[in-house]
């Protein structure tokens, strides 16, 4: 098989009706739920589109003027007519300076007075315009970034993802650019820990995290102009990536397509299943991030990597598979191309059992095949890892060496620390040594190698995808709610009324008002 | 408790390749562009350590600024094993299904036991390991004993709240998790546990683990908990070292 960035990758036969099959039920599985994304917003939908108009900043406490002015509308109940509607009504009073806009808001009556015909169509039509501009505005943005990555091009395929997570942005920055000089094309900032669970962004540059570091536009932006300042010195374009997930996903995605990030990781299943996130919540959000994302040429991640942390990885392979063609489905549906699509898997099977290699390689390069135009980002392992860090360094290049013969876009890169501190920059120097060395040594074998008929890793990968289709079957009949309520992935179940954040979500009403989505829609 | 304790004066150093050779191996980064004064500062750090015979095996430019460095050294240290205090936890280690038998039938019902990974921290992983029916490496997890009834409540579980868990459900022990530790998270969040069920006059009606990769036994026993398990425990040492705890405190033995 030849990838359009010119490797080749051993061919795998599949059994192509069967391929054909997995995707139209994962099409089955995804249209009612875009029906209840569609019928609905929420909180965080709403402050998304405030912070359009310019509402960035944050009131007393540090509590941002988008959560106030959203709580204020979703108290009363006048949210589903969605918040830019309010906005325009406000202005309309003559609230102009965003702290007159949420203070207007906030003095809002249980029932205010409707608006005049003719003047409802001004108000609409007037933000309308102003979404317009702000969208000109940021796909100008867009452009800019993408311009400097043309101009100075970036590293050959599979792009080496670094992780760095002090918590503390100017460390960051500091790490940042060392992976960067060692060779690093992806720069992850890891976020906090449980800032998922905050129903805010905070605010502002940020020096103090729990095992990484605020995801905030602030931080957003000195991480992206350093690693712009660093791409021109190294001639060679640096990525930027963080994490649309959890409460706050569309407001991350704004901030992030504002500052120019060039990924995300956005996977509503990873909230729900991990952060115990309710399901129709983040799965409304999500849309909205996709959309967002599909705005701004930012490359999504899933996080599908995560169901064989828990589950067994051998044996829930298919279930990666399975919400791999789920996730392709919803990317597709919030107008997401392929190449945009990084789909999530990883190295993860017990390294005590023999023979992991060929079923590590027969779902990698079915991943691969399956979604032939993806770029696919490939995890290292982590679960069997423990504190022998030589072992650890051996067990990582291995997944490297499947990671390259596989043909995967985007690989993270292991740390033979995982499992006890945040990485060391040795740790980093290390993983992006060995990663060189086994790309230089492995350069033509993903043509040279072809694969046993009826073999091993080809039998394991055809039992994979049948079991995939199976479940499927399974999902598109009972619902994606219901399935997830019986933990068909990655062991863990979620009801539909329970977890985080199900108070936000909110029916739109008839005349319900989103400027910023009607833009991406109509793009 | 080693089977037999070492006679008084057994001296230990490291093993390289020779009994006594003392030899150590460190690998470091040092903030300064590689070059000889970096080679230079990189073995002097080695000697203020204390050793002798320092080479600089390898030194890379890890980034502009920052060199890497493998180096090797011999060390004088030697340790009195017969003088060192050690609280092992885990000694002698009964099978599987003898365990589960000898616990039924020693305690009379099952042991109800609760894991969760507390305060802030979202790293489920550990106490999957212990908890989870699939358990880790091979070793099954404690939701598969039939000695236990194991309920893991997963991660970001407030301190509070578990302790509430704690009178509500009769458990007779709590695992916790802490995987993120810095600016010493674990210690504070760890203690409010403890806090929490003395409060509710619960305290010493439940046995209390700390496991997590920064965890020993000496730190949970500083913290306020009962045993401390770190890197590389299975659950069946938890298993163990449970089924053994409830048995003294009813003045029973594990290893009659």
């Amino acid at each position: 098989m030849l990838l359009a960035d010119g490797r080749h990758v051993p061919d795998l036969h599949l059994d192509a009706s069967e391929v054909v099959r997995c995707r139209a039920l994962a099409d089955q599985v995804t249209a009612p739920v875009l029906g209840f994304v569609e019928g609905h917003t929420t909180v965080a939908i709403e402050r998304t589109v405030l912070r359009l108009f310019g509402l960035h900043g944050a009131g007393p406490r540090g509590v941002p003027q988008v959560n106030l002015a959203v709580d204020e509308l979703h108290r009363r109940g006048l949210l589903g007519r969605g918040a830019a509607w309010w906005l325009g009504y406000v202005m309309r009073q003559g609230a102009r300076d965003p702290v007159a806009i949420v203070e207007a808001i906030a003095s809002l009556p249980e029932h205010p007075a409707p608006l005049p015909a003719a003047d409802d169509r001004a108000l609409r039509e007037a933000l309308a315009r102003e979404a317009r501009a702000a969208v000109a505005e940021l796909k100008g943005r867009v452009a800019g970034r993408n311009a400097l990555k043309a101009e100075l091009g970036t590293g050959p395929r599979p792009h080496k993802y670094l992780i760095v997570a002090t918590g503390n942005i100017w460390d960051d920055v500091e790490q940042a650019r060392a992976a960067a000089q060692a060779g690093a094309d992806v720069i992850a900032v890891i976020r906090s820990t449980a800032q998922s669970l905050l129903d805010y962004v905070p605010h502002g540059a940020t020096t103090e995290g729990f095992g990484g570091t605020y995801a905030t536009q602030e931080n957003f932006r000195i991480m992206r102009e350093a690693l712009d300042d660093e791409s021109r010195r190294l001639k060679r374009y640096l990525h930027l990536t963080n994490y649309s997930s959890g409460l706050c996903m569309p407001e991350i995605a704004f901030a992030a397509a504002w500052e120019r990030l060039d990924m995300l990781l956005n996977d509503a299943m990873y909230g729900i299943l991990f952060r115990d996130i309710n399901m129709k919540r983040t799965l409304c959000d999500q849309h909205f991030s996709r959309r967002i994302c599909a705005l701004a040429d930012i490359l999504v991640n899933t996080g599908e990597d995560n169901y064989i942390t828990t589950a067994d990885a051998d044996e829930a392979a298919h279930t990666v598979i399975a919400s791999q063609f789920v996730n392709e489905s919803f990317a597709h549906r919030a107008g997401l191309p392929d190449r945009l699509l990084g789909l999530g898997h990883s190295f993860e099977i017990d390294p005590a059992r023999p023979d992991t290699i060929a079923r590590e390689l027969a779902q990698a390069l079915l991943v691969r095949h399956l979604f032939p135009d993806a770029p696919l980002k490939y995890m290292p392992p982590t679960k069997h890892k423990q504190g022998d860090i030589f072992f650890s360094h051996g067990y990582d290049l291995m997944a490297d060496v499947v990671g390259w013969v596989s043909g995967q876009g985007i690989q993270l890169l292991g740390m033979m620390t995982e499992a006890m501190h945040n990485p060391s920059l040795a740790d980093r120097y290390q993983a992006l040594k060995g990663a060189d060395y086994v790309y230089r040594a492995w350069r033509s074998m993903g043509s040279e190698l072809q694969l046993k008929p009826g073999g091993m890793v080809e039998s394991r990968a055809a039992a994979t995808l049948h079991r995939a289709r199976q479940l499927l079957e399974e999902v598109a009949a009972d619902g994606l709610f219901a399935a997830i309520g019986k933990a068909r992935f990655g062991d863990v179940a979620r009801r539909e009324t329970g977890g985080k954040g199900l108070d936000g979500v909110v029916a739109r009403a008839p005349d319900y008002f989103n400027p910023l989505l009607d833009e991406m829609e109509a793009a | 408790m080693t089977a037999r304790p070492p006679a008084a004066g057994t001296l230990v150093r490291p093993y390289g390749d020779r009994q006594d050779d003392g030899v150590l191996q460190l690998s470091f980064v040092l903030p300064v562009p590689a070059g000889e004064r970096a080679r230079e500062a990189a073995a002097e750090v080695a000697r203020k350590l204390g050793l002798t015979q320092v080479l600089v095996a390898s030194m890379e430019a890890a980034a502009e600024r920052y060199t890497f460095f493998v180096v090797y050294g011999r060390t004088e240290v030697a340790v009195d094993l017969s003088t060192l205090q050690v609280a092992e936890v885990v000694t002698r280690k009964k099978g599987f299904d003898e365990l589960n038998e000898f616990a039924l039938r020693e305690v009379g019902r099952r042991l109800v036991v609760l894991g969760a990974c507390t305060g802030s921290d979202a790293h489920a992983v550990g106490i999957d390991a212990i908890m989870n029916m699939k358990g880790f490496a091979g070793d099954y997890g404690l939701e598969r004993y039939p000695c236990f009834e194991a309920v893991n409540l997963g991660a970001q579980v407030e301190n509070a709240a578990l302790a509430r868990e704690v009178v509500e459900r009769g458990a007779d022990a709590v695992l916790v998790s802490q995987v993120v530790t810095q600016r010493d998270v674990h210690r504070d969040n760890a203690r409010r546990l403890v806090d929490e069920l003395t409060r509710l006059g619960r305290r010493s009606q439940v046995i209390l683990l700390l496991g997590g990769p920064r965890i020993d036994h000496k730190l949970a026993l500083e913290l306020g908990y009962d045993a401390g398990f770190g890197p590389g425990t299975r659950p069946s040492d938890v298993a163990n070292y449970l089924v053994g705890e409830v048995l003294r405190r009813m003045g029973k033995e594990l290893h009659g």
